[in-house]
């Protein structure tokens, strides 16, 4: 056993901070280290430096145009990159349908879809979630009828990240009603400019924009546009799900974010004296502090494994309810520790240009918003409580 | 022991309860939270039309109730229906100024709504501490001037008076040597007023030599301000059992309707248990509260350590209620569209008035100590 990163391990962070130091636009630090609105530009824009890079498709084989890093170097270069405030990366082109594409998809769809993902040409949403099929995904009713050449599609998603700025969406689709539900669910690639497409906003409860409701009415999509085979969806869905899962204990966001806090916790003053020195408070940084630790070690010990050839199981899931458990506790203290400040919030002051005087301190205004805004880590991609449905059928035995 | 209400608290609260009902739904309370002041000005004629300003106050104050127990049935009413008029500040405001005494025609005019009170006394470097004061205050004839700056200031924008503390004597951290006076806006009076997270109207004021008339005695407002800290306190804490009560409520009820895998998700043993620990904690509340109303009147450390208590187990009550609510809804509970979400803002945002889950933990150690 040794705990220690290896040389290539240390030399490698250090590259990877002195690309951050050059090439990290500090406007774009600056926002998200403020906990500022991002809008479609600045990701944009940090997409396309990390492509020039070759550094974005870090989950990609290097056939496909990824940097063939270990585990260690992706989590090496995921703390880096939230340690320096760089925004994170739209991960359902990248990180959930490329996955599917390279093991499912035709020879014309990799070669045409891959490229665009990269250079940034299609922007990609998710079309799983229904108003009638949260958890229980595999209940989904919006339908693909074969019309000759295409298929025609009805019916409507929800949940959809970032979708109102997406080109394309990928959707789980009902295209047969015979046998067990799993069996009639294909996964369809759909232009979000067809005709009969439409997107409705979904306003969170901090007064956010990053969802929508995608409606499909009468929507004709080439049958090229069928990944795989006809009916096998759910097989691709849950591949995918797995690829969603890698990344999701999110220690770096976690590490970045209690670091963050523990600033915090400098600054507030408590009785003349910082806050981080009263002991009711330090106790409590203490024990998310150990938490995230064990976590990062948690992490590392299945990344490693899955590296060295077994695939990243059930384990995933406790990733996710842990790390979820973890990123939401250091957003409770992070409120806590701004004393009365957590109460004022302007959304205008979460924009880029706003120039008024902050109300409190400068870092005040997003926190608590925040709070609640990541309430729903423990909802999305998966919620913990089908994340522990998992674990106690795979790893318990006990269903 | 008699945990029942009287006959007069049971109309007040069927009273309150019957309006708010008829009025004030969620999507009227949102649409209210974008007015200027960040309220109605129309409710609050008609909360006074109704009696409910007065039922804050006791009789020698002009009012009609001012027990805990009226404390209580008002604010938990007002909480199960997210009510944003200045309430909270026209209790604390209003109790410091009848324990002092000599201001009954002020009171009489905000019993009848006419005026309205606002106490600024957090200041930037306070945090939750009540005794922590660096605005001050000298002599100047029968009138004192008064600089310094006053922050998270509830309902500060829309009040006509303003009850402000500062320092005649001692340190910034000492009890002694606080002065309370009245002060009424003025171009002395700077006000950035703001809407906070939940919804509610504050203000950031900065005292740039404003004019004030000395409410009760020289250097002797902590008391003051002590005590009409534990009768609001105690009231948030009431208000925020409402809003949990209602919290837990819609989350039972969806639970017997949301349908996932062909069943209610309510069958699941797994969140049948969870809602069961949230009504057990809720009953926990309750009683605190109970504690905290029934001892408003006894010797100081018992009543501060009672509304300690309280204040305590609404922040972390208040955490597992609204996170349990939000977390069980699912997505829905996440969007501004669906009610469940501004009362989860709410409960959790009470911890950050009148000190914190921390802050009376801390505190009711102390006080057992002395």
């Amino acid at each position: 056993m040794d705990m220690a990163f290896s040389s290539e391990e240390n030399s490698f962070r250090d590259e990877v901070r002195e690309f951050l130091k050059e090439k990290l636009p500090q406007r774009l630090a600056n926002k998200v280290k403020l906990g500022k609105r991002l809008n479609k530009d600045d990701m944009v824009e940090w997409h396309a430096i990390l492509n020039e890079q070759g550094w974005l498709a870090t989950n990609w084989p290097e056939e496909f145009g990824g940097p063939g890093w270990t585990a260690v170097q992706k989590h090496i270069f995921d703390e880096e990159c939230w340690a320096a405030g760089a925004p994170r990366t739209v991960p359902f082109g990248l990180n959930m349908l490329a996955p599917v594409l390279m093991k499912f998809g035709s020879e014309e769809q990799k070669a045409h879809y891959l490229p665009r993902i990269l250079d940034g040409t299609d922007w990609w949403c998710q079309g799983y979630s229904e108003p009638g099929a949260g958890s229980d995904l595999a209940s989904l009713r919006t339908s693909a009828v074969r019309d000759g050449d295409h298929y025609i599609v009805n019916g409507q998603k929800t949940w959809t990240t970032l979708g109102q700025f997406a080109d394309w969406i990928f959707c789980l689709v009902r295209t047969s009603s015979e046998g067990k539900r799993q069996e009639g669910i294909s996964f369809l690639l759909i232009d979000m400019n067809t005709p009969g497409v439409t997107v409705r906003p979904i306003i969170l409860i901090d007064g956010e924009h990053e969802v929508n409701e995608i409606f499909f009415d009468d929507v004709k999509v080439p049958v090229g546009n069928l990944v795989g085979e006809e009916n096998k969806g759910w097989t691709y869905a849950k591949y995918l799900l797995t690829h969603e899962r890698t990344g999701t204990a999110n220690v770096g966001n976690s590490n970045a974010a209690l670091e963050r806090l523990k600033k915090i916790a400098t600054e507030q003053k408590k009785g003349g004296k910082p806050l981080a020195e009263d002991p009711y408070f330090a106790a409590r940084l203490a024990k998310v502090e150990i938490d995230l630790n064990a976590l990062k070690t948690t992490n590392l010990r299945i990344l490693v494994e899955a590296d060295s050839g077994a695939a990243p199981g059930p384990e995933s899931s406790m990733l996710k309810v842990k790390g979820t458990i973890v990123r939401q506790e250091i957003n409770d203290l992070s409120r806590r520790a701004l004393g009365p400040y957590a109460l004022p919030f302007s959304s205008e002051a979460m924009e880029d240009g706003y120039n008024e005087e902050p109300i409190g301190p400068e870092y005040a205004n997003p926190i608590a918003a925040k709070y609640f805004n990541n309430r729903k880590m423990s909802i999305y991609a998966g919620s913990n409580e089908v994340q522990r449905e998992i674990l106690t059928k795979t790893k318990l035995g006990l269903s | 022991m008699d945990f029942s209400l009287n006959e007069d608290r049971r109309m007040l609260a069927d009273t309150l309860s019957r309006f708010l009902s008829d009025n004030y739904d969620i999507e009227t309370r949102n649409g209210f939270a974008l007015q200027d002041g960040n309220c109605s000005m129309e409710m609050w004629g008609k909360f006074a039309e109704l009696g409910i300003i007065g039922a804050l106050f006791k009789e020698d104050a002009g009012g009609f109730g001012g027990e805990g127990a009226d404390l209580m049935v008002v604010f938990e009413a007002l909480g199960r229906h997210l009510v944003l008029e200045p309430f909270l500040p026209t209790l604390l405001a209003g109790t410091v100024l009848s324990s002092a005494g000599g201001h009954d025609g002020l009171m009489e005019q905000v019993i009848g709504g006419e005026s309205i009170l606002a106490l600024a006394h957090g200041e930037p470097a306070s945090r939750y501490e009540m005794s922590h004061v660096e605005a001050t205050a000298k002599q100047n004839g029968d009138q004192w001037e008064i600089n310094g700056n006053k922050s998270v200031v509830i309902g500060g924008g829309i009040a006509t008076h303003l009850v402000v503390s500062a320092r005649t004597s001692g340190d910034a951290d000492s009890a002694e040597g606080i002065s309370l006076f009245l002060v009424e806006k003025s171009d002395k009076v700077g006000i950035r007023d703001y809407g906070t997270l939940d919804g509610y109207g504050a203000a950031e004021l900065s005292l740039n030599g404003a004019n004030g008339t000395l409410i009760g005695e020289e250097g002797a407002g902590y008391a003051l301000l002590e005590e009409a800290y534990a009768a609001a306190t105690t009231a948030i804490c009431a208000e925020s059992l409402g809003a949990m009560e209602v919290a837990k409520d819609m989350t039972v009820e969806y639970m017997k309707t949301r349908k996932q895998f062909g069943i209610p998700i309510g069958k699941f043993q797994a969140l049948q248990h969870r809602m069961a620990d949230v009504l057990i904690e809720l009953e926990q509340m309750r009683s605190a509260v109970v504690n905290a109303a029934g001892n408003l009147d006894a010797d100081r450390v018992t009543r501060e350590r009672e509304v300690s208590a309280a204040k305590y187990l609404a922040g972390n009550v208040g955490r597992q209620v609204a996170e349990e609510a939000i977390q069980i809804h699912g997505g829905i509970g996440m969007t501004w569209e669906y009610a469940v979400g501004h009362f989860a803002k709410r409960i959790i945002m009470i911890d950050h008035l009148l000190g914190d889950t921390d802050h009376h933990l801390e505190r009711y150690i102390a006080l057992g100590r002395s």
